[in-house]
């Protein structure tokens, strides 16, 4: 690790699970149930999420010394959903297919607490570098619980992967079915969406003590 | 530093600074990407008519459209014809041309906006329904109408195609914001497909629309005039909104179908 210091390479590997903003600090939660029915959504959730939490944590760090204190979160909202159309905007001339696949998507972008959360903690306080370094890692750590999930609950609830089948067919009968396996259908709603990051949280908790809070 | 940013007339300039220039960004990005936007909404609706007559790419279980470059070309040569027709009070007071739809609005008939067509139908009682005909690749002559409704979040629409009889021969649906991996499915082709073959009028001729239902019984479609399909796992409120725009707009139509028999 010639190119990141030991204090930066700890900026991305932090969040991915000692400090993961899903599992430890509980940012971000309201994407990770709402949009992980499916693996290939919660991909596109955190490609997204990567992207604007890097460039969004780089611009507030170079503003941060002349954002007014009273009324900096409305000044980070301006900033990150301004970007967040720009792009959408772009999309929408020029790779509309694409736009069309991350419409959804734009929304809860605009309101994911991390990113909210990252610009507030982080990017406020440090420089361009390490903003950038805090914004990928926490997008990171938050896409690879993301995808977890999806994974989880795409092929406990469809029996899909990325929309292909991977247990057979549920209608015909074949592979796992013929022998008495069925779909969990609970796994599509969100409820089970919390249960799942539930279980995430105990294992990393009961593996590592030191996250337990007294 | 800290004195400076924290004065009220520092706080009030960079408000009203910060607005001038995001906002000035933006609406000089909307004004110069609004051409090719258009545009490319433009050929978007000939790609969703074009699939409802059965004119696609589709790979295995995958909805694909022609690609953008072709669908102009192949709109003109399997569109046969637009036609518009007035509705107003409950039944259908005129049908026009393409022809002579363009010489009254000077607007193609298949980018009649749906959404204020269903307003003006609310406030006036008049609405303007467009039909498109066109050839299926086998041969058939189809009939194409846009339908539009409500999903759980956000507005739904797509395309029927259906047979002088009403039989559904192909759909196609889209979302603006419903759920990824659920309501978003209602785009997906084994949602899409279950309509195909339904009957949407019973068989003294009336109109009886078809349900997104859950527990259907017939998990393999066998059934075509149970005017059911099987919804959604978790997408209650989506396929609502499907059976509800299909039964609200398709059925407007009934008069012109029911003049073709005559």
């Amino acid at each position: 690790m010639a190119i990141l210091s030991k204090k930066d390479t700890k900026l991305i590997t932090d969040p991915f699970l000692d400090n993961n903003p899903i599992t430890i600090q509980v940012l971000g939660i309201c994407s990770a149930l709402a949009i992980t029915a499916e693996l290939k959504a919660s991909i596109v959730m955190a490609v997204s999420v990567l992207f604007v939490m890097g460039v969004g944590n780089v611009v507030i760090s170079l503003m941060r010394n002349i954002i007014p204190s009273k009324i900096r979160i409305i000044v980070q909202l301006v900033i990150v959903a301004s970007l967040v159309i720009m792009v959408d905007q772009f999309l929408k001339a020029y790779a509309y297919e694409l736009s069309k696949t991350l419409s959804v998507f734009v929304g809860l972008i605009i309101t994911n607490c991390i990113i909210m959360g990252r610009f507030e903690a982080f990017a406020l306080g440090n420089g361009a570098w390490r903003s950038f370094l805090d914004g990928i890692g926490n997008a990171a750590g938050y896409g690879f619980i993301l995808i977890l999930v999806g994974f989880i609950r795409e092929l406990l609830g469809s029996g899909t992967l990325l929309g292909i089948p991977v247990l057979g067919d549920p209608i015909e009968k074949s592979g796992l079915y013929s022998i008495g396996y069925e779909n969990n259908g609970f796994m599509l709603l969100s409820p089970m969406a919390l249960i799942v990051v539930g279980i995430i949280i105990w294992i990393q908790r009961s593996r590592n003590a030191a996250l337990i809070e007294n | 530093m800290e004195n400076k940013t924290d004065k009220n007339s520092y706080t009030i300039l960079f408000a009203v600074g910060m607005v001038v220039v995001v906002g000035g960004i933006l609406a000089f990005l909307a004004t110069s990407l609004s051409p090719a936007i258009s545009q490319n909404e433009k050929i978007e609706k000939q790609q969703n008519i074009l699939y409802v007559l059965g004119i696609n790419d589709n790979e295995g279980t995958n909805a694909i459209f022609v690609g953008t470059d072709v669908a102009p070309k192949e709109f003109e040569k399997n569109v046969t014809e637009q036609i518009v027709l007035t509705f107003k009070d409950g039944e259908i007071t005129q049908t026009q041309t393409r022809e002579e739809y363009m010489a009254e609005t000077g607007q193609e008939p298949y980018l009649i906006d749906v959404k204020k067509q269903q307003t003006s139908q609310k406030n006036t009682g008049v609405r303007k329904l467009p039909l498109f005909i066109g050839k299926s690749p086998e041969g058939k002559t189809l009939y194409v109408a846009p339908i539009r409704g409500k999903g759980l979040w956000d507005a739904i629409w797509g395309y029927v195609a259906v047979d002088e009889d009403m039989i559904v021969q192909g759909t196609y649906f889209d979302h603006k914001a419903e759920t990824p991996g659920l309501g978003a499915n209602i785009k997906q082709r084994y949602f899409m497909d279950d309509f195909y073959g339904e009957h949407l009028l019973t068989e003294a001729g009336v109109f009886k629309g078809i349900t997104v239902a859950k527990g259907n019984a017939d998990p393999k479609n066998e059934r075509k005039q149970d005017y059911k399909v099987d919804a959604i796992a978790g997408a209650t409120i989506t396929g609502d909104g499907v059976t509800a725009m299909i039964k609200k707009d398709l059925g407007l139509y009934l008069p012109y179908f029911q003049n073709l028999k005559n």
